[in-house]
């Protein structure tokens, strides 16, 4: 219960940081000022849009289903969150350690589906019923290449569970039950000689570890957008053609409950990129001989100090690509609905095949 | 506790999918049918499954009707409404298949079953999860089937690949 509150107060911090840098960021690349007025410098814009739209009318259409459409922004959200149970915040913050977190997390999100297309039926619009089935097409879609990268992860790190995952990619690896032998090589090869168990840092990250998991970190990012409906694979929003996408009826709190969603669901997509490829709460500086920089700046797992330097590493690899989806925002226009379709199927799909087949290959040369 | 709680809700849904006359509904209300039956796989140690159930059956298999009915209903500006036909013999075949299959579950005394006796309370011991019995006994002992459904399955996709396809000379 102590989890699920503090998870929720995080994530409804974090989500209207973004929701502000999103503003400030766009300001800045179209060379405007953004927000001024609220608070210094604007801060205080996004605790002002949520308090507008608390207080707004919650508007049913008449015509809608009002069943489904009531019940939709609580499934979709309930989805998201569900997701989070599984991530790892420290070397021993976890709000449920299960050992198949990594499957969970694939199958959870899937209910995500069901949900959009719950509101796109309910609302009773065209605009609305056209933003989810595109949405719900789109999201299908690119479960497959997203599913297939972080396989090639699972076959190198041979666990589905997200803190063992969290333990191998740093110089803490033999402190975690069922490791304490294992040994980091550098970029996974072992007749190269070079022992990184203990320098730890980015030498022992997911992608260095086995160099060919940056190819399936690009791919997971590109699919991660499109999951979360991110530019430049918004079709499903598409302000020019569908006015809003699935949520176009929606006001109020309602809105805000799809709104909040959405942005979870971008934290999340980042959360576990970072998880599975950079380093988890591991931090990216390396022991250099008596400079032990990763142990000084990791803390001693069980202690406070592990708590605040893991959340605090965990959180800075994810703002940073946090920021990296707010910026493609702004720099690449949206894809026609051939052109994702294409991109996902003949593009990233068969280049994640092969990843996941090198993967296994690599993992043999790691012991 | 939580066994009755998630069989109520599988049973009260799956009622409602038969009962309703709104396609819509019922397929939304196979959605509580599949989470509730993946709630009781995990009471019963069976992780892998709970989760699988969920992937295929929630991502997969519900997502596909819910599509279906979506494209296909309100056809002519009105919903479709399933109806009810045969009843008399559709409630006869399935009460006496409920007899047929209480009365084996009575006779078979499941209480009394050897290996159930001997089973330990804590059914995973070590291990974290079953993903790794799993997959070695997909690996040894039952590697035939495996292959055969994935060969199954590569047949159904190449056959809704050419379903699909445009055929330009006809």
């Amino acid at each position: 219960m102590l989890a699920f509150l503090l998870t929720l107060g995080a994530l409804l911090g974090v989500v209207i940081a973004l929701a502000y840098a999103e503003r400030k960021v766009a300001a800045f690349m179209q060379d405007r000022m953004g927000p001024t007025e609220a608070g210094p410098q604007g801060s205080l814009q996004a605790v002002a849009d949520v308090l507008k739209l608390l207080q707004k009318e919650d508007i049913v259409p008449a015509a809608a289903d009002k069943k489904l459409f009531k019940l939709a922004p609580i499934l979709i959200f309930a989805a998201v969150f569900a997701g989070f149970a599984v991530i790892p915040f420290s070397p021993d913050l976890i709000p449920a350690g299960i050992g198949i977190g990594v499957f969970y997390l694939l199958a959870i999100i899937s209910l995500d589906v069901v949900g959009l297309l719950m509101a796109g039926w309910g609302s009773n619009n065209k605009y609305a019923m056209l933003g989810a089935m595109r949405s719900v097409a789109q999201i299908v879609s690119y479960e497959i290449p997203a599913g297939l990268a972080i396989l090639s992860v699972v076959m190198v790190c041979q666990s589905l569970d997200f803190q063992e995952i969290s333990y191998q990619q740093g110089a803490l690896m033999n402190q975690f039950p069922g490791l304490e032998y294992e040994m980091n090589w550098l970029f996974g090869i072992e007749a190269l000689g070079i022992n990184t168990t203990t320098i730890g840092g980015i030498t022992t990250w997911n992608i260095f570890r086995a160099p060919i998991l940056l190819v399936a970190f690009v791919i997971y990012f590109i699919a991660s957008l499109a999951e979360s409906n991110r530019a430049p694979f918004d079709i499903p929003e598409a302000e020019s053609e569908l006015v809003a996408g699935f949520h176009v009826e929606y006001s109020g709190f309602r809105f805000a409950i799809l709104f909040l969603a959405e942005y979870s669901m971008m934290v999340l997509v980042s959360l576990v990129a970072v998880i599975l490829f950079l380093g988890s709460w591991n931090t990216p500086l390396p022991n250099i001989g008596p400079v032990a920089l990763a142990y000084w700046t990791s803390g001693t797992p069980g202690e406070l100090s592990s708590i605040g330097w893991g959340i605090f590493w965990l959180l800075s690899k994810t703002f940073i690509l946090l920021f990296l989806q707010l910026q493609l925002r702004w720099t690449y226009p949206r894809l026609r609905v051939d052109q994702l379709m294409h991109l996902c199927w003949k593009v990233l799909t068969p280049v994640a095949l092969a990843v996941v087949l090198i993967a296994g290959i690599w993992r043999l040369l790691m012991i | 506790m939580l066994f009755y709680l998630f069989a109520i809700l599988a049973i009260l849904s799956a009622a409602y999918v038969v009962l309703t006359r709104n396609l819509l509904y019922a397929g939304f209300s196979l959605l509580i049918t599949l989470l509730s039956i993946a709630g009781i796989y995990v009471l019963l140690f069976a992780d892998f499954i709970a989760v699988t159930q969920l992937m295929v059956y929630v991502g997969g298999v519900l997502v596909l009707i819910l599509f279906g009915i979506m494209l296909s209903s309100r056809v002519h500006n009105k919903s479709v409404l399933s109806e009810s036909v045969n009843k008399v013999w559709g409630t006869l075949v399935a009460g006496l298949l409920l007899v047929g299959l209480s009365y084996a579950i009575l006779k078979a005394n499941i209480a009394s079953l050897p290996w159930l006796q001997n089973t330990e309370i804590e059914v995973l011991g070590n291990q974290k999860s079953t993903v790794q019995s799993i997959g070695i006994k997909l690996m040894t002992d039952f590697v035939l089937p495996f292959e055969l459904a994935s060969l199954l399955l590569l047949i159904a996709l190449m056959g809704a690949a050419y379903v699909a396809t445009e055929k330009q000379n006809a």
